[in-house]
């Protein structure tokens, strides 16, 4: 474990907290989706684990939250606070490049300009439902290859 | 503080009450698409009153959370518009009551973002981006219903019309709206009716819909005198935890 003055250096947090996936999508962490905004020590000593949630009422909000308090505990950090923020709200554009290569792997298109087929890769695609399995995606049609996708939506 | 409490109340209920609305269509709606949307939309909508009460729950003061809020005040404690609280209906009913709501709140957010109370602003901004896919689905509906068959364009209309007298108190101040527009807290209602209309206008243009011109307006949502139908929603909402005391999930 890395320890900076006796205490676990942000960047050793980080490399932990970015073992804490998506509940809904587990193959993307929160690292990937730029849930994790913030790791620090606060002005009282305690570490700070800032969160911003996707959609307000994404059930998975409440898992990630327990999901990094264990992820702290079981490194032996008791006393972590992990606080939500609301603002900047959250935006798509936050999800890194690894995370929209994971999600194209997993099957769902990554919020792009065009819903683009992530299994044959054609742009032509046809919106079936404004709402899919969770708030954050859309339900697609491939015009190419006729296989339906689900489509991170740009937010 | 006490304006601003019941301030922050009128949105928190507003999204709570058309959360619940919603969550009774789930299994019952006429497509599978439409379930998962209907779905969607409400859980949004909860999770914005969740972020709304917690707030007003602080500036209370008495040591109320979310939830109390949401299952222990009577039907005359709350704070909603009588339009939301209006039943479901039919899919047109719901469509037109999601749509006048949709682009109410799409407009009340985008003056709510720089209010000078950050919590306010913050959760305004999170609502309206989520309101910006509510409203694109509840116009396109609106749409497709008025400009669809013989009997959905029948339907839509008489939605519509059925649901215009309750339109008319998002736009009415009250001492409370008045306070918090002149702090720079809130914003004047007034000012969004005409955004409101012109759009309502363009979007019953493209349905094939006549603006109706029914010139009554129920009021008093906001200030807590409700329609009756109300009560039989926080009953059936509230039957759990007011039955069990303590009830968790």
């Amino acid at each position: 474990m890395v320890t900076v003055g006796g205490r676990n250096s942000v960047e050793s947090i980080r490399v932990w907290l970015d073992d804490v996936r998506d509940p809904e999508i587990p193959v993307v962490s929160i690292t990937d989706l730029g849930i994790l905004r913030d790791v620090r020590h606060a002005s009282d000593g305690v570490l700070e684990v800032i969160l911003t949630p996707t959609y307000s009422g994404c059930p998975a909000t409440e898992t990630i939250r327990e999901d990094v308090e264990r992820a702290l505990r079981e490194h032996g950090i008791e006393n972590g606070r992990v606080v939500m923020q609301l603002s900047p709200a959250w935006t798509t554009a936050w999800i890194n490049e690894r995370g929209r290569e994971r999600l194209r792997a997993f099957g769902i298109a990554p919020p792009e300009d065009a819903a683009r087929c992530p299994r044959c890769g054609s742009v032509s695609a046809r919106e079936l439902a404004h709402f899919g399995s969770t708030p954050c995606k859309a339900l697609y049609r491939c015009n190419q290859c006729d296989e339906p996708f689900d489509y991170f939506k740009r937010f | 503080m006490r304006a601003r409490l019941e301030y922050v109340l009128r949105f928190g209920d507003s999204a709570l009450v058309l959360a619940q609305r919603l969550c009774a269509l789930v299994a019952h709606a006429p497509v599978m698409e439409e379930d998962v949307a209907l779905a969607n939309v409400s859980l949004d909508l909860f999770g914005q009153a969740r972020l709304w009460l917690a707030y007003a729950g602080e500036l209370e003061g008495a040591a109320r959370d979310e939830d109390t809020l949401a299952f222990h005040r009577d039907a005359g404690a709350f704070r909603n518009v009588l339009l939301v609280e209006r039943p479901n209906g039919d899919f047109a009913e719901t469509t037109a009551r999601g749509y006048f709501y949709d682009l109410w709140a799409s407009l009340a957010f985008a003056e709510l973002v720089r209010s000078k109370d950050e919590r306010i602003a913050a959760v305004a901004e999170k609502s309206r981006k989520e309101n910006a896919y509510h409203l694109r689905r509840s116009e396109d509906w609106v749409v497709r219903l008025g400009d669809g068959t013989e009997e959905s364009h029948a339907r839509m209309q008489r939605a519509v019309n059925e649901l215009w007298r309750y339109t008319g108190e998002l736009f009415l101040a009250d001492d409370v709206d008045t306070a918090m527009a002149s702090g720079g807290i809130g914003f004047a209602p007034a000012a969004l009716r005409e955004p409101w209309l012109e759009r309502v206008k363009t979007t019953f243009g493209a349905a094939a819909l006549e603006l109706p011109v029914d010139p009554w307006m129920q009021r008093g949502g906001k200030q807590g005198v409700h329609t009756e139908a109300l009560g039989y929603l926080l009953a059936e909402m509230q039957i759990l935890p007011r039955t069990i005391a303590g009830a968790v999930w």
